[in-house]
């Protein structure tokens, strides 16, 4: 839930930049007038955030988690540096740094692999989940048929599975994505069966007034209004991914991360591992920024996104 | 019950319509034998208490809901799905969120593949003449619900529709927002010469857009009795509130209401 305590920073920030509070969206009850007229200028609309004023707002809601997080940091380092705990189990940030940079062509190489590994697995996820989704909201049969085995299929250890698409699938590239699918795919269908069935019924009877198919009603109705919960569902999916396809590499693998760990594990290589770790990590970070910029294209206009700013009362 | 009979210039035809709906444990009668025939160019309204299977009947005029039985007709010919010459506005906007008050409005353009230019123009048109100008791009939640359901009228009325029906479609509006959308859509009506059939709550605004009012007893929804509205076609929201012909019906009206609910 800390992105949605960035968002309201955001938001916040965002709103007094442009010298409005926040709480103002509706200002309704006793309101009765409806013609306010078009604000002056603008042609109706409030004016859009420059840029200046986007990177106060991202700086707004940035600086409270860096500051935890370099408070982190800082402890990391005092305690490692002075050796509470001794160094082949805690390595100081400095000799982490130093293997980062000496294994820097070693290490990207294998950042590259589990990368492609992720992106595969989410991009296949998001598609087959999205598909999923769209047969489960428009056929009675195959809710009935598919949904309930969706739901039960994620009682099943996905990480058990591992050995076993090793066993099928070998060492190579096809059992981290698969694991990375079958981890990431749930959270697809559940948000797009979700986001789907969410259409007000009655947007549903007026498409039927204007004579229009189930492709026209999809496009420009149903699946407008399921992106916002698909974008909260592949958020979640793109982070399970990673998971996915570290997982696969555990379980056998000459490449990518997940080899590394193990590899640092068994040599008692601590700045390696964390080295490991801080790569993996960024991989998920920098994948999920990726989809949350996504969403901020996709849907400017959902709630959870817009600065709380009305043109008219009541 | 017969076929409506096809009489010349009917815009409506409902004849002994019928809805039942039965959930698991009982079986409810929404409406019994209903029938009205609706001229083209009138405006009827219709009112009842909550729940008496108005909304049902517009419904099923728009090929929605089918009826356990008896027949609709609309412009001359059997309704038998969901019907195109219809514009429909309901209780709430039903805008598209994502979509600013132009773009709201022709999405009955796109749905339908109507002629881009012709319908950018009578959307401008529409805009201009329900005073959205200068809030042609607002999203709708930065409108209010007076605003709101004026794109939801325009949009009902983009493609020129011989029939409106409006399902309560000022109900969750303040009194004042509402009266002034009274006179506008009383404005709209006499431009255009559309068929409208409204649904509502409210006596008041029945009597003041109404050609003929039409009152629905509770459940089972039936219709008890249809009223002319002996006022002038073209009608000022003032002076007709001092009216008193719309004292007079109001006062009926109010009395076979207050008599329909206590019955049931």
């Amino acid at each position: 839930m800390t992105e949605n305590a960035l968002h309201t920073a955001g938001r916040q920030a965002a709103a007094t930049a442009t010298g409005t509070p926040a709480g103002s969206a509706s200002t309704s009850g006793a309101g009765t007038s409806t013609v306010v007229g078009p604000p002056p200028g603008t042609g109706g609309r409030p004016p859009r955030p420059t840029l200046g004023r986007r990177a106060v707002a991202v700086a707004d809601s940035l600086w409270r988690p860096a500051l935890v997080l370099a408070a982190l940091f800082a402890a990391w380092w005092f305690v490692a540096a002075q050796e509470y705990v001794p160094n082949y189990l805690v390595p100081t940030p400095g000799q982490v740094w130093t293997t980062m940079t000496e294994q820097w062509s070693e290490l990207a190489r294998h950042t590259l692999v589990t990368l492609y590994e992720t992106v595969l697995g989410f991009v296949l996820a998001a598609a087959l989940g999205l598909a999923a989704a769209v047969a489960i909201a428009y056929s009675r049969t195959l809710d009935k048929a598919l949904y309930p085995i969706v739901l039960f299929a994620q009682v099943i250890p996905k990480i058990a599975i591992a050995p076993l698409l090793v066993v099928w699938f070998g060492l190579g590239l096809t059992p981290k994505v698969i694991l990375a699918v079958l981890i990431a795919f749930f959270p697809v269908v559940i948000s797009g069966v979700a986001g789907l069935r969410s259409t007000d019924p009655e947007l549903l009877d007026l498409a039927a007034t204007m004579g229009a198919g189930p492709w026209r009603t999809f496009r420009k109705i149903r699946f407008p209004n399921a992106l916002p919960h698909l974008m909260a569902g592949l958020k979640v999916a793109v982070t399970l991914a990673v998971v996915g396809a570290v997982v696969g590499e555990f379980v056998g693998a000459s490449e990518g991360l997940g080899y590394v760990l193990l590899l640092a594990n068994g040599n008692l290589d601590a700045p390696l591992l964390f080295a490991d770790l801080i790569l993996m990590s960024a991989i998920g970070i920098v994948l999920f920024v990726l989809v949350e910029i996504a969403e901020a294209l996709l849907i400017p206009w959902h709630a959870s996104r817009r600065a709380g700013v009305s043109l008219t009362t009541s | 019950m017969t076929a409506a009979p096809a009489r010349t210039g009917t815009a409506i035809g409902m004849a002994g319509l019928t809805v039942r709906f039965s959930t698991r444990r009982s079986q409810t009668t929404a409406l019994d034998d209903v029938s009205l025939d609706i001229e083209p160019g009138e405006f009827v309204t219709i009112v009842g208490p909550s729940g008496c299977g108005k909304s049902t009947l517009l419904k099923i005029v728009a090929g929605l809901v089918r009826p356990t039985s008896g027949e609709v007709s609309l412009l001359e010919r059997p309704v038998r799905g969901p019907q195109k010459e219809i514009g429909f506005v309901f209780q709430k906007a039903a805008l598209l969120e994502w979509r600013g008050a132009r773009a709201n409005i022709l999405l009955q353009a796109e749905m339908r593949g109507m002629d881009r230019t012709k319908a950018a123009r009578r959307a401008d048109e529409l805009i201009e003449m329900t005073g959205l100008t200068g809030f042609e791009k607002a999203l709708p939640h930065e409108l209010s619900g007076g605003m709101q359901q004026r794109v939801a009228l325009c949009r009902a009325l983009l493609h020129a529709p011989p029939v409106l029906l409006m399902d309560e479609p000022f109900g969750a509006l303040d009194a004042l927002t509402r009266e002034q959308m009274n006179a506008e859509l009383h404005r709209i009506w006499r431009e255009t010469g559309t068929t409208v059939v409204l649904v509502t709550h409210s006596i008041a605004e029945a009597v003041f857009l109404g050609t003929r009012v039409v009152v629905m007893s509770a459940r089972p929804g039936r219709i008890i009795r249809t009223f002319p509205v002996e006022l002038p076609a073209h009608r000022d929201y003032a002076q007709v509130m001092s009216d008193p012909r719309f004292d007079r019906l109001a006062t009926d009206l109010r009395g076979l209401l207050g008599s329909a609910a206590a019955n049931h």
